[in-house]
């Protein structure tokens, strides 16, 4: 198993060497023509030539958006789970938590009924999210493993059971309705808003513009002392703590920017479906984002992402490919059942995830190079 | 290396140390139980600045675990240890870290995911201020502090003799890991370093390289205080030797003094019943 595991590190080692030793300009062209893709494909006369990729039976728009936001949860939890190496079950109750924040603040059906407008309920989810992670950590980030790993889970359940009982604020099962789009003011050619009902495309573009730059602060944040932080939490917390790294702070900034990012979700959704009650906010959900994180690979970013996105998308896109074989099976709804499987296989063959976390050593190789001639005079 | 040959005469030419050395870590009868098991028992010794002390003692004479109440890892049940007159326990490890104290590993405890330049990195971190908000955007005291904590533990993986900065820690030889293990507790900056028994596992010629790398650390004007079974290597490079045994310390001494006290040998060979 070993040897397997060192056979894989040294391919994974190999092609990202082989990335590295590209010239900065293909980089840089691979990294453009795979954003023009990426912007281009919820458009009909885009995907309809990519027969073999496209979704058969469900609208491809609307696939796409609740891949991106799936995608955007995963970038999130895998700075906790991956990075932090913090288990966290409850991480739809951060999304749960922004998600009602946005639709308190922006529906005339609200209690409050200030009607503040999407665009400034935003920060605000971001901002009460990430006070609600740091209320949530402060006592719980003392714990280890698995009892972090039931708190947290419990945290979602509160948020969850609490939003379908109270019909003081939360309204209860009826939920709150009404949520208006982002931007409506911002009309298209033919005189309609642009985040419409219909149009699935422009949620997804939003949130893709959205998961690049959570990506890119998330590179910035691992690329960093933080990031180094995080790691040797992971890898040793009482080393860690004993080498000079305060601990509990960063492991509550893990937890913290994990759920900010859990509660844009959130916001993006409520934006969206401009209607929400408790029943959104499964258990089940939790732990498929989590799942996501393991399968892609924790503590690399692109591997959550297409994690997220294998996740999501393919059990859609295999429930066109039933249809289209004329199988009676509804793909998707043994979605669950399938990742079981697919889960358990993971942890027994490739146990570090499809794209693992791998340490830099390619970004030392030129200081290797420079330190080695003075090497004889030290 | 002539200028520690140099100076270990004046060392030996007083019996105590002399009374204008500065005190850098007392220990100051120091009592540590463990439910009914007594771990230290009123142990009572005074680290100088600039010195290598060894503190020896046979398996289970309460060594690691009086190095542990020293890096604040446990709490002593009576009397206290004072680091530069300041009070050690009761404070956040990372806070006595930032101190100026720093220790390796009795079993080898880096972070085996990370590169040997990143754990050594994570060691001069300790003392960087940089933290979210400034790594987030990438402020210009990121840059600085970045550049200036690689450029140390490049440093210092010269210094330990590292040659391959960019491979994993778990990657490393046995005796690169233990050489990591101190590069990482050096960057912390610590006035005293501690090691717990750095050659456990070395060859001679490892532990002569080894001799040679605590010397060099003690030019530097780091303190050091080493555990150590190896009783060459001990005799070999401390100036100063503390003995315990069954938590109470049984001498202290230059190492000639130490290697001929009657309670040491007792202690380390056993003494003959009729002879006690």
């Amino acid at each position: 198993m070993n040897a397997h595991v060192e056979k894989v590190r040294a391919r994974g080692a190999r092609m990202r060497q082989r990335w590295q030793n590209m010239p900065r300009q293909v980089r840089w062209i691979a990294i453009i023509a795979l954003l023009v893709f990426l912007y281009l494909l919820p458009n009909r006369w885009f995907y309809i030539n990519l027969w073999y990729f496209r979704t058969m039976e469900s609208d491809m728009a609307t696939v796409l958006f609740e891949t991106s936001f799936f995608v955007l949860l995963a970038v999130g939890l895998n700075v906790v789970v991956g990075f932090a190496g913090l288990l966290d079950l409850g991480y739809f109750g951060f999304f749960a938590v922004g998600a009602y924040t946005v639709a308190l603040l922006t529906s005339p059906e609200s209690r409050f009924d200030i009607g503040w407008p999407w665009l400034l309920a935003v920060p605000a989810a971001v901002a009460v999210t990430m006070l609600s992670g740091v209320i949530l950590g402060t006592p719980t980030l003392r714990l280890r493993g698995d009892y972090l790993a039931i708190v947290t889970l419990g945290f979602a359940e509160m948020i969850r059971l609490y939003a379908a009982r109270n019909e003081g604020i939360a309204n209860g099962q009826r939920g709150i309705p009404e949520i208006p789009h982002p931007v409506p003011d911002l009309k298209g050619s033919d005189g309609q808003s642009v985040f419409g009902v219909v149009d699935a495309r422009p949620y997804y573009w939003l949130t893709l513009t959205i998961i690049i730059f959570v990506i890119l602060g998330v590179r910035n944040l691992t690329r960093s002392r933080v990031g180094r932080a995080w790691v040797a939490i992971r890898e040793d917390e009482d080393a860690a703590q004993i080498m000079g790294v305060p601990t509990f702070k960063y492991k509550l900034w893990a937890f913290a920017i994990g759920a900010a990012v859990g509660g844009l979700s959130g916001a993006l959704f409520a934006g969206k479906q401009s209607f929400i009650n408790s029943d959104s906010f499964q258990l089940t959900n939790s732990i498929l984002v989590l799942a996501a994180v393991i399968l892609g690979g924790a503590g690399n970013v692109y591997g959550a992402v297409i994690g997220a996105f294998i996740t999501w998308y393919l059990p859609e896109w295999v429930r066109g490919i039933g249809g289209a074989l004329g199988l009676e099976i509804n793909v998707a709804e043994y979605r669950i059942l399938i990742f079981g499987a697919v889960l358990i296989i993971m942890m027994i063959f490739r146990p570090q995830g499809i794209l693992p976390s791998r340490r830099r050593a390619a970004e030392f190789a030129d200081r290797r190079q420079e330190a080695a001639p003075t090497e004889a005079s030290a | 290396m002539t200028d520690t040959a140099d100076k270990a005469p004046d060392t030996t030419a007083t019996d105590t140390p002399p009374p204008q050395r500065e005190a850098l870590l007392e220990v100051d009868h120091v009592t540590l139980r463990f439910g009914g098991v007594v771990a230290l028992n009123d142990v009572n010794f005074t680290l100088y600045k600039g010195e290598i002390l060894g503190l020896i003692g046979p398996n289970g004479a309460g060594k690691t675990t009086c190095f542990n109440a020293m890096t604040g890892v446990y709490t002593p049940t009576q009397g206290e240890i004072r680091f530069r007159g300041e009070r050690v326990s009761g404070r956040a490890r990372h806070k006595i870290t930032q101190l100026g104290i720093a220790r390796t590993f009795q079993n080898i405890r880096l972070f085996p995911e990370m590169t040997a330049l990143e754990n050594v990195m994570v060691g001069a971190d300790a003392h960087h201020k940089t933290s979210v908000p400034s790594a987030l955007f990438r402020l210009p005291r990121f840059w600085k502090e970045e550049r200036s904590g690689r450029d140390r533990a490049h440093d210092l993986l010269r210094f330990v003799s590292i040659e391959r900065p960019g491979e994993l820690a778990r990657n490393l030889s046995y005796g690169e890991q233990r050489r990591l293990e101190i590069a990482r507790a050096l960057a912390t900056s610590p006035t005293l370093l501690c090691l717990d028994e750095p050659a456990a596992g070395f060859n001679p010629a490892e532990k002569d390289a080894l001799l040679k790398l605590i010397r060099k650390i003690r030019d530097t004007g780091v303190t050091v205080l080493l555990i150590e079974h190896d009783m060459r290597l001990v005799m070999g490079v401390t100036d100063r030797i503390v003995v315990l045994e069954f938590g109470k310390k049984i001498a202290e001494g230059l190492p000639a003094e130490v290697r001929d006290n009657p309670a040491v040998i007792a202690a380390y060979l056993g003494v003959p019943t009729d002879a006690a």
